[in-house]
């Protein structure tokens, strides 16, 4: 009998292992893949660097004194000026100088506590809503949040009632007006819209025509259009001599119409999934119609179509910079606002730019969060 | 009305009419919404009529439509809508109407077109086992769906006006075009006698193109025997008018434009305003219709491919006759929305100045003449028709693209 030594384990080609096989498969697979890696790297070579030295080797980000929210930060002697700033790179301070405006617009600057208090309750709120998800009452604190937060940022942001002093809307602006006006539309059109999904889905032909109409053409034209309407025939539709509807309530109100239509579609959607059966159940056990849609319907419905809500919010959240068109000041709008200083005379790019960035990181953000909550919603819909 | 209180006399028989029934009936209780719904409305509209009327004469603002034979009288930014309708600040406010169509329809027209082809080629780029190629589209996809179209917009006009160099330094491409602060300046082409019959050939090629391509396709249904078309059609299509072309002796020639002291001369110039909202447009509604197609191809099952491959098809042959037919129809339906989306879109221009029908006739007319009412409501007729003509379009695609049931 002979004894067979055991060999010793040859190790893989290195070919086969590691980072030579991962870049062998994603990256060089066959020669159309190296042509196609070759051409995206000159691509990201032509693209990248360029931007890099704009923004930060060939860029200027501190001289003079810069007032940054009300403090004074001096960085050197020289004046903070267009001037002082190079031509090929970004010139940063303006940014900084200009922080206020894009935040706050001509809010007056003795009273920005009161905003600043308002940010914090909405990141508050992020922070409560998940820390109650297990809690006995939540759908109660909850609900009572939805009601009281908008209420007691109403009363901080315009004043009045006698407590604070009124700031007009027309002082209102940056990132604050974009905020309000996304939120306000956000809650006042979502009501209206689950009652036009209702009305379109209704068995009344007159609820159902006036709902379908009123959907179809809202849809049909640009924001736009529904914008200058609200702005120029709505004050027409009022009583002579009635002044009382500024120019962001008219757009608010346009905005909310606009996307009420949107919402409508939305639930809808998540009507027509709600299995017959249900509707067949509420009806078989006596439920009036508002019961049978408020316990069984539309809990349901508004449930599947989450996701969809949070996607039809979003492109609010992006439309809502259409109304620097109407003469309104948001984030948008403080970037040819700002640099008509002469101080700051043809830095609308680095406005852009700043601008830009902000919004992207709230968009994608709340892009990713729906898309979370897609594959959630996915998940418990397939078991 | 009568036959519902007949309804309710019907249900309570030994009490006879009673109110309490009639409350509780369903059908009353539907007329009574309806009719309370419908009084709700007409009031409304009579109490926003009438407010209307009282305004625009306390105003003094015209009614009709008698304005659009008014001398418009002021200059409209040269391009294409303007060489079509002849426009001079002396025509009436109607030709506006049609200068600012005609360059919606344009910028509709160029953007979808562009957009297709961004879209097809990132979607595809997405599903790429090449990982920088598909990791560069994801990337492309989530910068520009998740910036603003009109930050958009404004951000490749200032791009033109603040950042591209003057005429002088144009960007030059071969000396046949060239790019700067003034727009994109074309070799302009000049049809001479005769370029009509080249156009003639071509359409006449595309004809003789599509028939031989059905006669093949019976034969090949007939007798099993597959004949390879695309030379036939290569030849009737190009081939042909490039014979017509050099017969008529090379009846199109072109005005290059040349770098004068200032500026250029000659040549076809496109206005920056035209190309920044086109490209911002194009590239914006490319993510959409990226994340269609991508889809569309994900939804075809894996089986799918395997049974072409079982049965011997090539790759191609299975990407053109099994995959693609049926990615198309999850793909089309959104990617036909996205169409009418950017057609809405287009009237952002008004932020730069592109002479679209928002911001000349819903625009400057608009601020000369204050009639809110009849200008934006033909406004907003011209996109419903827009609309209503791609829910057509869409509706024809999904009833030719539904599963054929047997």
């Amino acid at each position: 009998m002979s004894v067979y030594d055991q060999q010793a384990t040859r190790k893989p080609p290195i070919s086969q292992i590691g980072a030579i096989l991962w870049l062998r498969t994603n990256l060089f697979s066959s020669w159309i893949n190296t042509v196609l890696t070759a051409t995206s790297l000159y691509f990201l070579y032509l693209m990248i660097p360029p931007l890099l030295d704009w923004m930060f080797f060939n860029a200027s980000f501190s001289f003079g004194t810069i007032n940054f929210f009300g403090f004074d930060i001096k960085f050197s002697e020289e004046m903070a000026t267009n001037s002082n700033c190079g031509r090929v790179g970004a010139c940063w301070p303006y940014i900084y100088e200009k922080l206020y405006m894009y935040t706050y617009g001509f809010y007056p600057r003795t009273e920005t506590w009161r905003p600043n208090i308002v940010f914090g309750l909405t990141a508050l709120l992020f922070v409560i809503i998940p820390l109650v998800k297990n809690y006995k009452y939540k759908n109660r604190v909850i609900l009572s949040l939805i009601v009281i937060y908008p209420i007691v940022s109403y009363v901080l942001i315009s004043g009045g009632f006698g407590l604070l002093p009124v700031v007009e809307t027309h002082l209102w602006g940056g990132l604050l007006l974009t905020l309000v006006i996304a939120s306000v539309g956000i809650i006042v059109s979502f009501p209206i819209g689950v009652v036009l999904a209702l009305g379109r889905q209704s068995e009344l032909r007159v609820i159902k025509l006036f709902s379908t109409l009123f959907i179809e053409f809202v849809r049909a034209v640009p924001l736009i259009t529904i914008l200058f309407m609200a702005s120029f025939v709505l004050p027409l539709f009022l009583e002579p001599g009635n002044n009382s509807v500024d120019k962001l309530l008219r757009a608010l109100i346009g905005i909310a119409l606009f996307q009420a239509a949107y919402f409508a579609e939305v639930v809808r959607g998540g009507l027509q999934a709600i299995p017959r059966g249900q509707y067949e159940a509420a009806d078989a056990i006596g439920l009036s119609y508002f019961q049978k849609n408020a316990l069984i319907v539309l809990p349901q419905a508004l449930k599947i179509s989450i996701p969809n809500i949070v996607g039809s919010s979003i492109s609010l959240f992006k439309d809502t910079t259409l109304v620097l068109i109407i003469g309104l000041l948001d984030m948008l709008a403080m970037v040819g606002l700002t640099t008509a200083d002469p101080y700051w005379l043809g830095r609308e790019t680095e406005g852009y730019v700043f601008v830009t960035i902000v919004m992207w990181v709230m968009l994608y953000s709340m892009s990713r969060y729906s898309r979370k909550l897609e594959l959630r919603f996915n998940t418990e819909n397939t078991n | 009305m009568k036959k519902i209180i007949l309804d309710s006399l019907g249900q309570s028989q030994h009490r006879g009419f009673n109110f309490r029934n009639l409350l509780y009936n369903n059908e009353a209780r539907a007329f009574f919404f309806q009719i309370a719904t419908l009084l709700i409305v007409i009031g409304l509209f009579y109490t926003a009529i009438g407010n209307l009327f009282e305004n625009i004469e306390a105003r003094g603002i015209h009614t009709g439509f008698s304005f659009l034979k008014n001398r418009a009288g002021f200059d409209i930014l040269p391009f294409l809508g303007n060489y079509v309708v002849d426009y001079t600040p002396e025509s009436p406010n109607l030709s506006v109407f049609y200068v600012g169509l005609i360059n919606t329809l344009v910028v509709a027209f160029i953007g979808i077109i562009l957009s297709t082809l961004i879209g097809l080629l990132i979607g595809i780029a997405r599903l790429s086992n090449n990982y920088l190629i598909s990791k560069l589209a994801g990337g492309y996809i989530e910068l520009f769906r998740n910036i603003p179209i009109l930050l958009q917009i404004l951000f490749w006009y200032n791009l033109f006006i603040n950042v591209f160099p003057h005429p002088k330094q144009s960007f030059s491409f071969f000396d046949l075009a060239f790019l700067n602060q003034r727009g994109l300046y074309l070799p302009k082409p000049i049809p001479e006698e005769g370029f009509l019959f080249v156009g003639i050939a071509f359409i006449i090629g595309i004809i003789a193109a599509y028939f031989i391509k059905k006669f093949y396709k019976k034969k090949h249904e007939l007798t099993g025997i597959h004949t390879s078309t695309w030379l036939y059609t290569a030849t009737l299509i190009i081939g042909l008018p490039i014979i017509v072309y050099l017969l008529f002796g090379s009846p199109l020639q072109f005005d290059y434009a040349i770098l004068g002291k200032f500026n250029l001369k000659g040549g076809m110039a496109v206005v920056p305003e035209f190309l920044a909202l086109t490209f911002a447009l194009s590239v914006y509604t490319a993510t959409y219709i990226a994340e269609a197609i991508r889809s569309g191809i994900e939804a075809v099952d894996k089986g799918q491919k395997e049974a072409a491959a079982a049965i011997g098809l090539t790759q191609i042959q299975s990407l053109k006759l099994i995959v693609l037919p049926q990615a198309l129809r999850v793909a089309i339906p959104p990617t036909i929305n996205q169409y009418l989306n950017l057609t809405k879109n287009s009237s952002l221009a008004t932020v730069i100045g592109y002479p679209e029908l928002m911001s000349t006739f819903g625009g400057t007319v608009l601020n000369q003449v204050g009639q809110a009412v009849e200008i934006l409501g033909m406004a907003m007729l011209v996109y419903l028709v827009i609309s209503l003509f791609i829910s057509l379009l869409l509706n024809y695609v999904n009833k030719k693209m539904a599963i054929q049931g047997r």
